[in-house]
């Protein structure tokens, strides 16, 4: 059962600011789909390994090789905030 | 009082130096211009996806062999979540459960006794980027960020909680750079950054088996950082506990410029890094014969070189061991002996006089202007009588400052031995008859007059008679007097 | 003959070589219907006329010049909002990206390119790709073009809708779910999801990794053939991007099921599926019957379990995936944050919509501290219990054929209140994903004027039977001649 608090910690770890309405909401569908999600517990899985990957591919890598860069203005093109080559961030603490 | 025990375990970060960056073709030279040194990869631009530098496998496969460590059969990376702005992609690509190494160790000399260090393990991971406060990261009004170095490869080595003293600690990081930087794989610069180093201390009454309550302390820059902080943890610890108090689990920096450690201020949230398997990256699994085929190629490690040093150049141990701390200073000291076979001289002027330079100018040996060539030219002078062992002092910082060859400072300055015996004996007789009451008291016993007698005959000629010339014509004169 | 704008590409290819056309008229035509109908469909988020018109001359002078062209020369294409464009705004149809400008090209943007096409603009879609009716974008709905008060489907509602309504003439989508299969099938278009790893996702902006793959919607079997000759391949930029030889997808358009043995999932014809849609399926299978395949009833017995499995493991990667989206970089940003975590949450909660906080909420819950290996660990299990299903069935059978979706295109909100119904919508497609095989919807009837798709489902790599399967029964039908009324 997931409560206000679960919510709020969640949140938290998710970097999003809820309001009082969406914790309440998010509580409710929270609950039902993990309540629905239970229905897996009916399998025993025991044995089954795990599936993170459908391919079975392995060993992909590249050479060592040295490739372009973005040139400095596409780089910060997107920046909501620079300042001189940098990206800008409020304070840290 | 309760005596208490030190427990520490050292997380110890390793950049390798591979041309390209870990999972993307960006450079990863050192500084350069802020943000020029990235790609849409490591800016962490939507659609982007890793692929993995093979390099970075085989280097980071390298230092776990040349760390005594199992590789395994089968590694894969995982995502470590977190939010802060130097990452871009506010999740970091490291290993989790199926690191790539375990179970290693090293060595180190504790009070002439050998200490196996454990190594718990040894992980591949992307290093973040960097940010710029203006003053200290609690008053700046903002940060500025740079991604450079975002995506460099690093290699995370973790030890078990063997140390039991800062000194252990040190020694044992000492010996992790020596053993890295001799597999080639890293520069270990530690004020580049390019080895860094958190621990874990915890201290406990003396007996007990249970751990305490442990900190981990960061910003630790360089050697003498690490011995320091943890000296003052470990002493900050026991003072607490001595008091009745206790330890909070907590991450501490170090201030190098008070000299203690400070809890670093987080926000309230439990740490939890929801690591996952990286679904953009596909499973490694590592070829045994490649795993043999890098073995083969290892270079000789310092505990191996050491041992060498011992038996093939009859050197004492502790020669040894300082010779060969770092692959560089030991490379020096093997091109010397090629070209002069006294080791122990070589040795003697290695950890002498050059040792003494560098550290007052601050250099490594890799800094140093004088060529093992112009080292053991040196000596052959001395060797030939050339100069003395007095004069080659002044000769060898001369060397060390301008980097000119030993003959050239030696004609330059006029600083030839005087060896011919019929111009030291006309000094001598000079001094003799110029100090009359001294030749009188040492007639009579007193054997510290003689050495008065050499020191004016050296000092009247600038110190360039030969020192063994000088005492046997001073005795000849005196005893036939 | 049909306006320009209705053609398929092989039918424009044929007027262009034969120099009857010239891709600059066709370039005007689809561009004077997107002006005609955009309004009433409001498939596109960004328009690329200039472009457009730039590219289309270009490939007329290659033509005058005696060159000759591939067969997507000159072909108008419309892009999921969710590929990255050099130079084009790429939104995911997110107010957090609403101003975003990609440096550089997706892989399979720089196919179609390669391949001649050009690019008509970018379609919108549920923010993100999360969700099955395109009424989570960030910025405006899509209608279906059959039924402007219903929904296109989604999560490639536009592009579907685009290339329905005659603003494309192919178009590609992406699908983690059903997210190409299901608003073809709403939208009465051909639409095909490859088997993970046949295209590159390079370029593709990520929601569930381990389940994206990007596939083309077009009119009939033969374009989606040479969209795929365009697309598939491998890509070094791509780790999860098979290693692998494309065939010529057109070599497997034949008229013949002869001896095709076809299963079909007693699961997804049972409860839940519209008894309309079950008639519509049961006809197909007659026919394809008749045409000489052998037909017959299978089990894929954990199919209940895909909803939930799908259900954790696609929002815990998107929880990852997500986080990216901060502020510091491009973007959205917050005005007026104490610090930078303040602007983290305040951006994040301003730029995400509903759905992409709920799924983030879910899947961030799924991977912490505890409940991993309840939920997350569970899911991955279980997602190789649904593989095992379809390695089972592909033992016996060479595809699979089930309904598309479970009705046909619902009505604008009516499912927008309750997102575990909104999820439902979803339940004949998403098993596919976790099994990472291909999946193709084709027109295959109409339900009071509203087309309904039919799926087939292939093995691993298997997209050459799929098309043979599909072409025979387009050419035994003409439900992917029909056109909407706008």
């Amino acid at each position: 059962m997931i409560t206000i608090k679960d919510v709020e910690h969640v949140a938290l770890l998710a970097r999003l600011e809820l309001s009082d309405e969406e914790k309440q909401m998010y509580a409710k569908q929270l609950n039902a789909i993990l309540e629905y999600a239970q229905m897996l517990n009916e399998l025993n899985t025991d044995d089954i390994p795990p599936t993170a990957h459908v391919l079975p591919l392995k060993n992909v890598w590249r050479e060592d090789e040295v490739g372009e860069h973005l040139p400095p203005e596409e780089v910060l093109a997107n920046a909501p905030e620079t300042e001189g080559q940098f990206f800008k961030v409020p304070r840290i603490v | 009082m309760t005596e208490y025990e030190t427990i520490i375990g050292l997380e110890v970060h390793v950049e390798l130096k591979t041309k390209s960056k870990i999972f993307c073709p960006s450079t990863t030279e050192f500084g350069g211009d802020p943000n020029t040194h990235v790609c849409p990869v490591c800016l962490g631009l939507p659609g982007v996806l890793p692929v993995l530098n093979k390099k970075v496998l085989e280097y980071a496969i390298r230092a776990a062999l040349a760390l005594n460590c199992e590789i395994a059969e089968y590694s894969k990376f995982d995502r470590k979540n977190y939010y802060y702005p130097d990452l871009p992609k506010n999740y970091q690509i490291s290993q989790y459960d199926l690191p790539l190494a375990r179970n290693g160790f090293l060595n180190i000399e504790v009070n002439g006794q050998t200490k196996r260090i454990g190594i718990t393990r040894i992980h591949m991971e992307e290093d973040a980027g960097k940010l710029i406060h203006q003053g200290t990261i609690a008053t700046s009004p903002y940060s500025l960020v740079d991604y450079n170095r975002t995506g460099v490869p690093l290699i995370e080595i973790v030890s078990e909680p063997d140390m039991r003293s800062p000194e252990e600690a040190r020694a044992y990081l000492e010996k992790l750079k020596a053993i890295i930087q001799y597999t080639g794989v890293s520069d270990c610069k530690m004020e580049e950054g390019s080895l860094r180093c958190d621990a874990n201390v915890s201290v406990r009454p003396r007996g007990s088996r249970e751990f305490g309550t442990k900190t981990e302390i960061k910003n630790m820059n360089s050697f003498k950082a690490l011995q320091r902080a943890l000296a003052y943890e470990v002493e900050r610890q026991i003072a607490v506990l001595q008091e009745g108090g206790r330890i909070v689990q907590e991450t501490r920096t170090w201030d190098e410029n008070k000299g203690v450690t400070l809890p670093m201020r987080s926000k309230e949230e439990a740490h939890d890094y929801r690591y996952f398997p990286e679904p953009d990256l596909v499973p490694l699994v590592i070829d045994r014969r490649w795993v043999e085929e890098i073995r083969a190629t290892l270079p000789e490690l310092p505990d191996e070189r050491r041992n060498r040093y011992i038996k093939r150049y009859d050197l004492p141990a502790y020669d040894a061991t300082v010779l060969t701390a770092t692959k560089e200073m030991a490379d020096y000291f093997e091109e010397c002996v090629a070209l002069y076979p006294n080791a122990k001289a070589v040795s003697n002027w290695m950890m002498g006089d050059l040792s003494r330079l560098l550290n007052a100018h601050n250099m490594d040996i890799t800094q140093c202007k004088v060529s093992p060539r112009q080292l053991t030219d040196m000596l052959k002078l001395m060797d030939k009588g050339t100069i003395s062992g007095k004069i080659a002092k002044t000769v060898f910082e001369e060397m060390f400052a301008t980097g000119k060859d030993p003959e050239q400072i030696v004609q330059e300055k006029g600083l030839v031995q005087i060896t011919d015996e019929g111009a030291i004996a006309a000094v001598v007789e000079e001094v003799l008859a110029g100090n009359a009451k001294v030749v009188e008291d040492y007639l009579k016993g007193k054997d510290r007059a003689f050495g008065f007698l050499v020191g004016q005959v050296m000092k009247a000629t600038r110190g360039k008679a030969n020192p063994e010339l000088v005492n046997r014509l001073l005795k000849e004169k005196l005893h036939s007097s | 003959m049909l306006e320009l704008y209705y053609l398929t590409a092989h039918e424009l290819h044929d007027l262009l070589v034969k120099k009857e056309i010239s891709a600059e008229e066709i370039c005007r035509a689809v561009f004077d219907r997107i002006d005609a109908v955009e309004d009433k469909i409001k498939a596109y988020v960004t328009l690329t006329r200039d472009k457009a018109f730039a590219r289309a001359r270009e490939i007329d002078r290659k033509i005058a010049a005696g060159e000759e062209v591939p067969p997507l020369a000159g072909i108008p294409v419309a892009i999921k909002d969710n590929m990255c464009t050099c130079g084009v705004r790429t939104t995911c149809s997110s107010k957090i990206l609403y101003n975003f400008v990609p440096p550089y090209n997706a892989t399979v943007v720089e196919k179609l390119e390669a391949a001649g096409t050009v690019m008509m603009g970018k379609t919108n879609m549920d923010e993100f790709a999360m969700g099955s009716s395109t009424e989570n974008s960030g910025f405006f709905v899509t209608a279906n073009p059959w039924d402007p008060d219903r929904v296109p489907g989604g999560s490639s509602g536009g592009s579907a809708a685009a290339v329905a309504a005659g603003e494309a003439i192919t178009a590609l989508g992406s699908d983690t779910g059903g997210s190409i299969r299901q608003p073809a099938a709403f939208c009465g278009v051909v639409g095909l999801k490859p088997t993970y790893g046949a295209v590159s996702r390079y370029g593709l902006v990520a929601f569930a990794s381990s389940l994206d793959q990007i596939g083309p919607f077009t009119r009939d079997v033969t374009d989606c053939a040479l969209m795929l000759n365009a697309i598939c391949g491998h890509d070094p930029l791509d780790s999860t991007s098979a290693p692998r030889d494309i065939p010529d997808f057109t070599s497997y358009l034949r008229n013949d099921v002869k001896g095709l043995k076809i299963g079909v999932p007693r699961e997804y014809m049972g409860e839940g599926i519209d008894p309309a849609v079950k008639e519509i399926i049961g006809q197909a299978i007659k026919l394809l019957a008749s045409l000489g395949a052998e037909i017959d009833e299978t089990t894929l017995p954990h199919s209940r379990y895909a909803l939930p499995t799908y259900y954790l493991i696609a929002p815990a990667e998107a929880s990852s995936n997500l986080a990216r989206y901060d502020g510091v970089r491009y973007g959205y940003r917050a005005e007026d944050a104490r610090d930078v975590v303040d602007m983290f949450m305040k951006t994040r909660s301003q730029g995400f919509g509903p759905e992409v906080k709920r799924r983030i909420m879910l899947g961030t819950y799924a991977l912490s501290a505890g409940y991993y290996d309840a939920y997350y660990l569970k899911a991955l299990k279980v997602r190789t219990l649904i593989k095992q299903d379809f390695d089972r069935a592909f033992e016996k059978f060479d595809v699979l054929l089930a309904p598309t979706a479970p009705s046909p295109a619902f009505k604008r909100g009516e499912k927008t209140g309750d997102p575990l119904q909104m999820y439902m919508s979803d339940i004949c497609t998403l098993a596919v994903n976790l099994a990472g095989i291909p999946g193709i919807s084709i027109p295959a009837g109409f339900v009071d004027g509203l087309p309904v798709g039919m799926q087939l489902i292939g093995k691993p790599f298997g997209e050459g039977t799929l098309l043979r399967v599909a072409y025979t029964f387009e050419q035994h039908t003409d439900y992917h001649r029909r056109r909407p009324s706008l």
